[in-house]
């Protein structure tokens, strides 16, 4: 689906973001480094688009999802989002009451259902937490609204005075789905939202976060590991390496183009469900460890484990920057030149 | 509707479907597995046969709740508590030539099942931190193994442990026995739980999910690994695993489990490009294509796995299958048929005269 373009600006704006978290050691807690999580990072969601952002664990993925929640206190940057009102706001900037309005329309669903809701609260209080103590409604009013969160994400709500318990993994991220829409949000951020769930269950549940971002017009920042999934669910994806974006594009251009080589590392490790592939074509893997956020490389943070690197990658750390015309853009001194295997080439044609 | 020869003589079927001969390592034969409890009691595995070829990969592949895991705990006869293994039989062939044992019925704790489990019978589980001892060095526990089992020396041990560290590609493996687990990434943390399965050659390596919680890079170089010991030690492989994309990659014969059962076996082309039964039709579908147009819908498998206690009657896939009859797949209960060399398949469209 198309973005139509308009003059305005984009709903949520990350500008040089930066999470870095200080090291302390001693008796005196004394600082001696960080761990730079979030390393200077900017991106642009449009209204009603899904972002999807992966990455190897310890790539930063969740701690920018978090940042961008204002859960951590950005070291620098801007978060600008545009308010209902259709002014913009630095959500680094803000604190309190302000915060607390925001956190209305910034909603997050979590990676476990079964530690992400808390086992002595009904459902009812779950779902519905936001809604009271924000003094949205009360009582059978909000029996009411609980009742049809319930029914727009699957479940029944006759069940609503159960506990998490009494629900499958696949139920209880349905609750957590219909609390993080509570609130009618306009940005969603799931974090693995569907990594925990059975296959069949998983397909459900994307199903129906597509299907709800149609119906209330969400915004998607969706982080995951799965590249199968991320690509099914994103019009645009965000590749992570070490606290940086090393490369962003619309997803059928990730697929069929990429520009960095981690990225096309990334692609080639995708396990594919054809044993027919097996035999088929070469899999780079990558030698080594992600690079320690504490410690990165000189240079650019992949080149220990990239295959193309030169000299120049050693020193110098190269910056995200548009590659081609239709938004491709990669943080690799080399994008021009690489010819990368684009994942197409693993795949056969269709049978049946 | 394509028609396929069928073979609905029962010997055929109980023979894994297969005319010719193998060598079998393992023979899981009615396996029913049940815990119980307060509640009552859960069938976990309930009358579960296939077999393992020697040197083989075999995938058991299956949603939670469907007993691909305490199939695989059954064969170590280490069910979790609260459990045992009630009726059939797990036949283990360690050498061709000599009769089989019945592993099933020997004493979970006894001196011959010990002597099985951890030497010829290794296992990796999902979570390599909560399977190493977060007190002891890596080398301390990869020595106990090794003396226990191959009644070796401290200094033939360590030896022994160092060699094996360095086989599954830990760097400087000597410097390494002196470090805690949680000193090792979580790449490295799978390799040191591999190493110590590995550590008195075994036979047998159960895999429970080794790779789900590894990134997809590291996991590639897991399931390499995997690859190139079993060609080192003609090992034979049961990996349990959700994740079909991985059963496509390592897989030589997969089992898939529902509720409990098998549903459907066979070689790994035929499940993937000709699956039979309904679930693993419907399960294939539903995973997210890498190729193709990415905008699709997902299909679904309506509804969800039943509950543990309340079992549907007849075929436990019927509530959610398209392809069910009423008055016949909700009241009889399918019997697995062959329907190929090796392809088995539990299902009421595929059993004769229907």
């Amino acid at each position: 689906m198309a973005v139509s373009q308009t003059p305005r600006s984009p709903l949520l704006e990350l500008k040089d973001l930066r999470m870095h978290f200080p090291i302390r050691k001693g008796a005196f807690r004394h600082v001696v480094g960080h761990v730079k999580a979030v390393d200077g990072v900017s991106l642009r969601v449009e209204d009603g688009e899904t972002l999807g952002i992966v990455g190897e664990s310890g790539c930063g993925k969740s701690t920018l999802a978090r940042t961008v929640l204002r859960i951590y206190q950005p070291t620098s940057g801007e978060i600008r989002y545009r308010d209902r009102s259709g002014g913009t706001v630095d959500l680094a900037a803000l604190s309190g009451p302000a915060l607390d309005e925001i956190h209305r329309d910034l909603r997050m669903v979590f990676q476990d259902p079964q530690s992400s809701l808390n086992p002595r609260l009904p459902v009812i209080d779950i779902i519905g937490e936001v809604l009271s103590v924000n003094g949205i409604v009360k009582g059978r009013e909000l029996e009411h609204r609980v009742a049809d969160l319930m029914l727009s994400v699957g479940l029944r709500p006759e069940y609503m005075r159960r506990y998490p318990h009494a629900f499958s993994g696949g139920e209880r991220q349905r609750i957590g789905i219909a609390r993080a829409l509570a609130s009618n949000p306009r940005l969603v951020i799931a974090d693995e939202a569907v990594s925990a769930l059975d296959v069949s269950v998983q397909a459900q549940t994307i199903n129906l976060l597509q299907d709800l971002q149609e119906q209330f017009g969400l915004t998607y920042l969706f982080v995951a590991h799965d590249l199968s999934v991320v690509r099914h669910i994103s019009d645009n994806i965000a590749v992570m390496y070490v606290g940086r974006v090393v490369e962003k594009a619309p997803t059928e251009l990730i697929f069929s183009r990429p520009l960095h080589p981690y990225t096309e590392a990334l692609l080639s490790a995708v396990p594919i469900a054809d044993p027919r592939l097996r035999r088929h074509g070469t899999r780079i893997r990558l030698a080594g460890e992600v690079a320690d956020p504490a410690h990165p490389p000189p240079g650019c943070p992949f080149h220990p484990r990239c295959r193309y690197a030169t000299e120049l990658c050693r020193q110098e750390l190269p910056v995200l920057r548009t590659i081609t015309a239709d938004g491709h853009a990669a943080a690799c001194h080399h994008a021009e030149s690489l010819s990368l295997n684009p994942f197409a080439d693993r795949t056969v044609p269709e049978f049946n | 509707m394509l028609q396929i020869p069928m073979n609905t003589d029962p010997d055929f079927a109980m023979a894994g479907g297969r005319l010719a001969e193998r060598d079998l390592l393992i023979e899981v034969d009615d396996l029913r597995t049940h815990f119980f409890g307060g509640a009552g009691s859960i069938r976990a595995v309930d009358g579960v046969s296939f077999s393992i070829p020697r040197g083989k990969t075999v995938c058991v592949v299956g949603e939670s709740g469907s007993g691909k895991s305490i199939t695989g705990r059954s064969i170590l006869n280490q069910v979790p508590r609260g459990g045992r293994i009630v009726s059939g039989a797990i036949r283990y062939r360690p050498d061709p030539a000599a009769p089989a044992i019945d592993l099933a019925s020997l004493d979970p704790r006894g001196r011959d099942m010990r002597a099985i489990r951890g030497a010829q019978i290794g296992l990796i589980s999902q979570e390599p931190m909560a399977a190493l001892s977060p007190v002891h060095t890596i080398g301390n526990q990869m020595m106990e193994v090794i003396r226990l089992h191959l009644k070796m020396g401290k200094k033939e041990a360590r030896e022994h442990a160092i060699e094996t560290l360095a086989l599954v590609g830990i760097p400087r493996p000597a410097e390494r026995m002196d470090s805690y687990a949680f000193q090792f990434s979580g790449g490295m943390r799978q390799r040191v739980c591999i190493a110590l399965a590995l550590a008195c050659r075994p036979k047998l390596l159960i895999a429970d999910e080794p790779t789900t919680a590894l990134d997809v890079t590291t996991q590639a170089n897991i399931l390499d690994l995997l690859g190139s010991l079993q060609a080192e030690f003609g090992l034979s492989v049961l990996f349990v695993t959700h994740d079909l994309g991985v059963v496509a990659e390592i897989a030589d014969e997969v089992v898939v489990m529902y509720v409990g059962r098998v549903v459907e076996a066979g070689d790994v082309d035929t499940i993937f490009h000709a699956p039979a039964h309904p679930y693993t039709k419907a399960l294939l579908q539903s995973v997210p294509r890498m190729h193709g147009q990415p905008t699709e819908r997902l299909a679904i498998i309506e509804g969800m796995v039943p509950s543990r206690f309340a079992r549907p009657q007849g075929c436990s896939f019927h509530p959610r299958c398209k392809q069910a009859r009423a008055g016949l797949c909700d009241q009889r209960d399918p019997q697995s048929v062959g329907i190929g060399d090796g392809h088995v398949v539990s299902c009421l469209l595929y059993e004769g005269g229907q």
